[in-house]
This record gives C-alpha cells, sequence and structure tokens, in this order.
C-alpha cells in the first residue's frame, strides 16, 4: 500500500524555538501533582503542527484526538513516528488546544473522540505530516553535507552519509529543516516495512498513573481558585421556581449561592465538601417537571413492536412471501433499558471568565465543540477563549457532551476573575446523564421444511438519538443510526462501517420511532449494543429452532462476508465450540465502526440461577492493529462495560425522575465476575476499523446464547440482576 | 483544627470533624491522587492506607482520626514509583484512564500487606473497586506479578 500523496492542500510545519522545549498545558501540569502550574501558559503558546522536535532529539507529537484511556495518544503517536523514522524512546506527546486549531485554520483537523474513529479517521493525515518531517529532516542533512538527498539514510532519529561516518540527529537538523518548504509529495511506508505501528508498545501515559500524579479534570487547581457543587432539577423538565440562598450562606465555607439556568442551583465554596454539603442542604422550590414513567413507557414502546409506522432500514427481496410459505415461524422480543455512562470521573470542568477572556479546563471528547459551548456561555468572542483538555477519567461518550462546560462557565461568569471548579457529585452524574436509548425489538423468522432461514423481520422500537441531539442527521425523520450494523452495504458510503455482514434472501428491519422525554447520548457502542443482541440471539434461537448448530447456520449466513467468517471460525476454534466437554457455550459476530468482531462465550448455570461467565474468547480484525496489545486491553475492557450493562445496567425513571444515583443502585461488575478474556487480534490489512466500541456488541448475546445452552431458557430482557436464569 | 500523618510528613488541617478523610486530602493537603467517585464506599477510587489498612476515605471521617495514624496515599506508597504493585501494573500496562488506578493500587497494596500470596479466590473476595473502563484481566495479572517483586 505504497500512495503518493499531494499535500499541497496541507500545512506542516516543523519548527524549533530558540530555547528548545515548548511545554503545553499538559506537560507542565503532570510534572507537579497536585500543585500544576499553569502559569506559563500565555508566555509560551504552542507554534507546531503536528512534530516539534527539542535540539535534545526529544520529539514531541501533537495528538489532537482526546485520550480517555482507549490508548488513541499513543496509537497516534506510533502512526507519527513511523514515518518520522524518529526514536521511539524519545517521543512524548501533548494537545494543541482547540483555540489554537482555530487561529490556524483548523491545522489539526477535528478533535472530536468518538465512534472509534481516532485512529482510523486521522491515520493519513497524521502520517503524512510525520513523512513530510522526515522528508525536510533528511533534506536538511544533505543541505548540510552538499550531498544530494538519496546519499543520505535515517533510523531512529539520526540521519547518515552513506559511504562514511558522518551523523546528525534529529534535534541538531530541526532548526533547518523548520526553514524548508514542505514537500508537495510523500510517499507512506508499506505495511510490511512498519517497525513501530504493529508493535506492541507501552503506552506513553502510564507513568503518572501509578503515582497519582496524573493531573485530571478534577484535581486541576488554579490560584484562588474555588469549588462548586451543582444540583440540577431531579425531574425531567422540572425549572427553579425559588431558592433560600439565606438558608446556607452562613455554612461553613460557602461563598456564593446561585442559580445557573433555569433549572439547577449552585454553591461555590472554599472547598467541595462545603459546596455540596450546602447545595444539598439549599432549600429548593421546582416547578412544571414532566411526570415520566419509564415503566408506562413500555406500553408505548409494545405498540411500536406491531405499528405501520415504521422507517425502513434495511429491505431485501419481500418478507411476506417467506412467511406465508413457511413451515415454522419463530417469534421474540427483546429489549434495551436506559443506562448511564457512569465514568468513573464525575463531570467536572474549571473555568475562569473576566470581561476580556475566558479559560477552561476540562476532560471532553470533543475539545472543539466544548470551546464553541464555553464561548457561548461566556457571551464572548470564540477568539477570546479557549479550553484546556485534560486527560479523561473516563469518557465512553458522555464526555462528547458540553453539558458540563456551559455551566462551568456561566457559574464563573457571575464571579468575574475568580476560577471556579464546578464539580459533579455522583449521584447528579447519574441522574443527569445522556443515557443510552431504551429501545424494544421483535424479531420474526420464516425457517422452511429443511430448516432454512427464507425470511426475516426485525422491528426496532424505540428512541432515536439522532432525533434529539442531531434532528439535521435525519434523513426524512428516518434515524439511520438506530440501524447500527443492519445497513444495507453499497448504499451509503458515510455509514458503509456500520452494515449488515450476514446475507438473507428476504429481509425486513425497520424501526417504529418512540421517543420519552428523556435526553438520549451515545454509549459507547452506541446502538451496536442492543442491535446485535437482537440480530444474534435471534439467530440462535432461529438455528436451534431450525434442528442447525448455530456455527454452521451463521457461517451458512455469512458466505458473503469471509472476514466475518474468519473471526467467527476463529473463536469458535479457539474455545473449543462443539466439543462434547460438557460447557455451555454462546457465539456472537458482528460488524460496526468498521471492524469484525466475534466472540464465543462459556458460562455456568449452577441450579440456583446464579450465572458465572467462565471465558470469552473474542477475536477481532480491525484491519490494521496499531497497537496489539491496546487491542486486547480495549477488547477486555469493552466486554466490562457490555457485560456490566448486560448484568446490572438500567436507569429507570418514576415521576420523572431517575431512580438510580450511584454504584449502589446502578451497579457495574466487579472482579470476581470478570471472565478469562482471550483476545484473537486478527488484523487482515487493507482497511482501518475502530477498536474501543467493536467489541463491546458481541459480549452480551454470546453470554446470553450461552446461558441458553445451560439452561434451556432463552433471555430475552435487560438486565438479567433481578431474573432467574432457570425457572420458567 | 486536626492533626494528620499523611505519607510521613505531618499536617494541621482546619476542617469539620465530619469532613471525610479523602476531601482533606484533596482540598486541604493538596494530595489528589486518591478520587472521588461515588461517595458512598462503593466503588473504591478513593482507597488510601490508615496504619497499613485499605480503607475508602470517601466515608472515613476525619474526627474518626485521632492524629497518630500512618496515613498512606498513593502519592506516599513508594518513594521512586516502584512498589512491586507499580512495577507490575507498567510492565502490563495496566491502567486505561486511569482514574480509578490510585484506589485499585492501594487496594492491592493493602491487600499484600496482610496477604502477601493471594490466590485468585482472595482476590475475588477482596478486590472490589469498580473500574468501567475494565481493567480487571490486567488487574489479576498485576496483582499476581506484583506477588513475584520486591520492593
Amino acid at each position: 500500500m505504497t500512495e503518493l500523496l499531494n499535500l499541497s492542500r496541507r500545512k506542516f510545519i516543523i519548527a524549533t524555538g530558540a530555547t528548545g522545549l515548548t511545554i503545553g498545558v499538559l506537560a507542565a501540569c503532570s510534572k507537579k501533582p497536585g500543585e500544576p502550574d499553569y502559569s506559563d501558559l500565555e508566555a509560551n503558546p504552542e507554534v507546531n503542527a503536528w512534530v516539534h522536535i527539542d535540539h535534545d532529539d526529544t520529539v514531541t507529537v501533537r495528538i489532537a484526538r482526546s485520550e480517555m484511556g482507549q490508548g488513541t495518544l499513543t496509537g497516534l503517536a506510533q502512526l507519527v513516528a513511523e514515518e518520522l523514522e524518529c526514536d521511539w524512546a524519545k517521543v512524548t506527546t501533548e494537545y494543541p488546544t482547540p483555540g489554537q486549531n482555530l487561529a490556524r485554520e483548523r491545522v489539526w483537523g477535528d478533535f472530536s473522540t468518538g465512534g472509534s474513529s481516532g485512529i482510523r479517521r486521522s491515520h493519513q493525515y497524521v502520517r503524512e505530516g510525520a513523512a513530510a518531517a522526515r522528508i525536510m529532516l533528511v533534506e536538511a542533512a544533505a543541505k548540510e553535507w552538499e550531498v544530494a538527498v538519496d546519499e543520505c539514510t535515517v533510523s531512529k532519529g539520526v540521519v547518515s552519509l552513506k559511504g562514511s561516518k558522518k551523523t546528525l540527529t534529529y534535534g541538531k537538523l530541526a532548526s533547518a529543516a523548520a526553514q524548508l518548504a514542505p514537500p508537495l509529495e510523500v510517499v507512506l511506508k508499506d505495511p510490511k516495512d512498519w517497525t513501530i505501528i504493529g508493535q506492541p508498545k507501552l503506552r506513553l501515559d502510564t507513568a503518572d498513573k501509578l503515582t497519582g500524579a496524573q493531573i485530571y479534570g478534577s484535581d486541576v487547581k488554579l490560584d484562588g481558585m474555588l469549588t462548586a457543587s451543582i444540583r440540577q432539577s431531579p425531574q425531567i423538565g422540572a425549572k427553579v421556581k425559588s431558592f433560600d440562598a439565606a438558608a446556607v450562606r452562613s455554612m461553613p465555607g460557602v461563598k456564593k449561592v446561585l442559580q445557573v439556568d433555569d433549572d439547577a442551583v449552585v454553591v461555590v465554596a472554599d472547598t467541595w465538601w462545603h459546596a455540596n454539603k450546602a447545595v444539598l442542604a439549599l432549600p429548593v422550590e421546582w416547578e412544571g417537571g414532566v411526570a415520566f414513567s419509564s415503566a408506562e413507557f413500555e406500553a408505548e414502546l409494545d405498540d411500536g413492536l406491531t405499528s405501520d409506522d415504521a422507517f425502513t432500514g434495511n429491505k431485501v427481496g419481500d418478507i411476506a412471501p417467506a412467511f406465508a410459505n413457511a413451515a415454522k415461524v419463530v417469534e421474540a422480543s427483546y429489549n434495551m433499558p436506559f443506562q448511564n455512562h457512569a465514568p468513573m470521573e464525575p463531570m467536572n470542568a474549571t473555568a475562569i471568565w473576566t470581561p476580556e477572556k475566558c479559560e477552561v479546563w476540562c476532560p471532553t471528547q470533543n475539545g472543539e465543540a466544548a470551546l464553541a459551548a464555553a464561548a457561548s456561555a461566556a457571551e464572548l468572542p470564540i477568539e477570546q477563549c479557549d479550553v484546556y483538555k485534560l486527560l479523561l477519567g473516563g469518557g465512553f461518550g458522555r464526555r462528547g457532551m458540553s453539558d458540563y462546560v456551559t455551566q462551568a462557565v456561566k457559574i464563573a461568569k457571575q464571579m468575574p476573575g475568580t476560577p471556579v471548579k464546578l464539580q459533579w457529585s455522583r449521584e447528579e452524574d447519574m441522574m443527569h446523564g445522556f443515557f443510552h436509548p431504551t429501545t424494544k425489538a421483535k424479531a420474526r423468522g420464516a425457517l422452511d421444511a429443511d430448516g432454512n432461514l427464507t425470511g426475516l423481520h426485525i422491528r426496532i422500537s424505540g428512541q432515536s438519538i439522532l432525533a434529539a441531539l442531531m434532528p439535521q442527521a435525519l434523513a426524512n425523520g428516518m434515524d439511520f443510526a438506530t440501524f447500527q450494523g443492519l445497513l444495507p452495504s453499497g448504499v451509503d458510503a458515510r455509514v458503509e462501517d456500520q452494515t449488515l455482514k450476514y446475507t438473507f434472501d428476504n429481509l425486513l428491519v425497520d424501526h417504529a420511532m418512540r421517543n420519552p422525554p428523556v435526553r438520549p447520548g451515545f454509549w459507547r457502542g452506541v446502538n451496536a449494543n442492543q442491535n446485535a443482541i437482537y440480530l444474534e440471539c435471534f439467530m440462535d434461537e432461529l438455528a436451534h429452532e431450525a434442528g442447525r448448530d448455530p456455527l454452521e447456520f451463521r457461517l451458512a449466513h455469512l458466505k458473503d462476508s469471509p472476514k466475518s467468517q474468519a473471526v467467527l471460525k476463529a473463536v469458535a476454534e479457539t474455545s473449543g465450540w462443539g466439543a462434547d466437554d460438557g460447557k455451555s457455550r454462546g457465539l456472537c459476530n458482528f460488524y460496526s465502526f468498521g471492524s469484525y468482531t466475534a466472540a464465543c462465550a462459556e458460562v455456568t448455570v449452577d441450579d440456583d440461577g446464579n450465572l458465572k461467565i467462565d471465558r470469552i474468547v473474542a477475536a477481532t480484525d480491525p484491519g490494521y492493529a496499531v497497537n496489539p496489545q491496546q487491542v486486547e486491553a480495549q477488547v477486555q475492557g469493552s466486554f466490562v462495560y457490555g457485560l456490566s450493562a448486560l448484568l446490572y445496567g438500567e436507569i429507570t425513571f418514576e415521576n420523572g425522575m431517575a431512580q438510580q444515583k450511584n454504584f449502589d443502585s446502578f451497579n457495574s461488575m466487579r472482579i470476581s465476575e470478570m471472565p478469562k478474556v482471550e483476545t484473537l487480534v486478527m488484523p487482515s490489512g487493507g482497511f482501518w476499523g475502530g477498536v474501543g466500541e467493536p467489541t463491546i456488541a458481541v459480549a452480551a448475546p454470546a453470554v446470553l446464547n450461552a446461558i441458553y445452552a445451560a439452561t434451556g431458557k432463552r433471555i430475552r430482557q435487560l438486565p438479567i440482576k433481578d431474573q432467574n436464569l432457570r425457572d420458567a | 483544627m486536626a492533626n494528620l500523618k499523611v505519607n510521613g510528613k505531618s499536617h494541621t488541617v482546619d476542617a469539620e470533624d465530619d469532613t471525610p478523610l479523602l476531601w482533606v486530602l484533596r482540598d486541604h493537603i493538596g494530595l489528589t491522587g486518591a478520587k472521588y467517585g461515588c461517595g458512598i464506599a462503593q466503588c473504591g477510587s478513593c482507597t488510601v492506607h490508615v496504619d497499613g489498612v485499605a480503607v475508602r476515605s470517601c466515608v472515613y471521617p476525619l474526627g474518626a482520626l485521632s492524629g497518630e495514624e500512618d496515613i498512606t496515599t498513593i502519592e506516599g506508597l513508594s518513594e521512586a514509583a516502584d512498589h512491586p504493585v507499580q512495577q507490575a501494573w507498567a510492565e502490563l500496562d495496566v491502567p486505561q484512564c486511569g482514574y480509578c488506578q490510585p484506589g485499585m493500587i492501594m487496594a492491592v497494596a493493602g491487600m499484600l500487606n496482610t496477604n502477601p500470596n493471594p490466590t485468585d479466590e482472595d482476590i475475588d473476595a477482596e478486590i472490589t473497586n469498580i473500574c468501567r473502563c475494565g481493567t480487571f484481566v490486567r488487574v489479576r495479572e498485576g496483582i499476581h506479578l506484583a506477588k513475584t517483586k520486591k520492593a
């Protein structure tokens, strides 16, 4: 895969300052645990694009995407180091700010970090930038030696002159290289020549996480900073009618009691404990909320399972004759309740506002959106605002939203010149999420006398994320994202990475949109989570009803997707599928975010119905595995997220109020429940698929199918926490 | 005013008795390694040691301390980031986002203080911290590796 690329449309700048190292906010603050020093931020602004090389050969790679644990920061650095031909041991990273990106005509491209796109949607321009830098560095050496460029070789950041002992390091060449015009064309390496991409490099961001030195948004401390705790309307849609600030103003440490927007009250204090204690004690009257009940909403979801008002997401052939002529019709209904993202670090942002300037420190998956939100809340021109991204204490999609940034700025704006850190309590975080939407599905399958699936209908009923968050993305009212992983191939290039890989003669997938007043969000894996359950649990039911082996049954319908076959066969073989060893196994395969994934789960269900997930063999083909050990970590981690939802995850609403407020009622699986996970990383090359999300989808269906293998009972309702897995 | 010994240093803090140790550490002493995750002793992100025993500092009131206890936070676990757990964690790249890891590491170090050779069953019983990134497979590997390391 050697490509000639025209770089004339891109800016690539490599430069060194007179003093060498330029330090961004992260580098500065991570050196001083507990007392980060942001004082030189203004005096020492960033000036470079992708790569900065210090005189001591330290290579600083600029990372536009956010790091929230998924390893993108290290992966992107590997992409750069590969084409730069630098010494991996001398690579460090930093984030440019969204404000700098804006000022430099978005030289770093898109900052948003979601959809498992951090690497797959930026690998090209990042590698081009690094390759251009290498060419300029070599050219600088050639000029120094007065030789042709092809007389030079480069390895690990050292340029050598062929046939001599002359060498120059990148650090010595950087200043001269910065004066050269960027090359108009670069040739990217053939993947077979990669030495850094594809290697299980250790992460670049681990050390400070082991000592407490890592500064998260929650840990930000600025001179003179105060801390705020917030109470948002506990009921959907309710507004603040009144609050009695005087009742708490004399409590210890309280500095200010205020309202933010029309639905939240805030106490600003010297410490968070003081702020939170006072905000909890603050008498507030609310008015005008919505008495939404998730239990009652079930009826609307059920209505959508059979109603006529459905959008067609995928249609092949005609299912009507198939059902009319079926020897057997199989039917099953499934659900997915609301889920909270619940990242370990509750929402927070720190802001300082003056009439001239607004600055925000926050963990965000979308730095540019956070900047726009900050500017809007600050009522200042965006050029007078900036956002400093911190490492996220988990994101999972929640931190793609900027609600907490807006609030922090609006608080700071009421206290001009005083930095204020808004730290949500866990309860606020749990009750005021952008929840994974709730849906139900009714699946119907037509089998002929030979056990062949002749018709399949999956009706999804429930909430659309796009209708609430991105209505402009609806197509004549239809939310294509609802059909994630079930979409037809070859129809829309924008969603080709979320298409169905099974081949069916007669298929209908449609969606009756039923939108509750609960605000939805993009939750790790998004709609692939439930769609994989709806499809893959039902495929398992169909196989059993047809008297066929679930592996063979699936493979027959994967005849046009050899990559899907490969991952499915791999997990089956590795797990011992079909072995007569008394183990209860369940299979799943799914395609989403451009990657082929499969899992085989082994479970034990004891006589009392207690579940033990013993082992999951997982496979993923993301095309290229930039860092296989981090791919493995993402597979393992995604299973915790997906299985926690399967086992426990459920936000319910009564009278418009979320009933789960903390981890005691919104539980998350612990190490004792963690199965052994064997990960087969199977990059087949030629495409770039996602890693952080795709495998989450296969965990729950594989386990549910294994439960059936163990018990003969189908579990179709999530979560399974209150269900007996054995009794009818 | 209350006196505390944290990581070998004496501190005098002006905080009410009901203030959880977590917020004394974070907001009064400036040690932000221990994290706020739930405030109700569910998640363990706030785990520190009191006299070598792992406790969930988010529900440990300042008033319950006499001032004589040796409190250890992640910042004081080792001088050179070379506690066996830290070594193992680095070798296996355990953390993902890392937010829960100070608590996870302190919980594991606390377990090893009393049980230097934990079995998988011991780990299941004693390590109940929440990690939403899902690092459990490597946490378990890390514990077994840490058993083989010397400080």
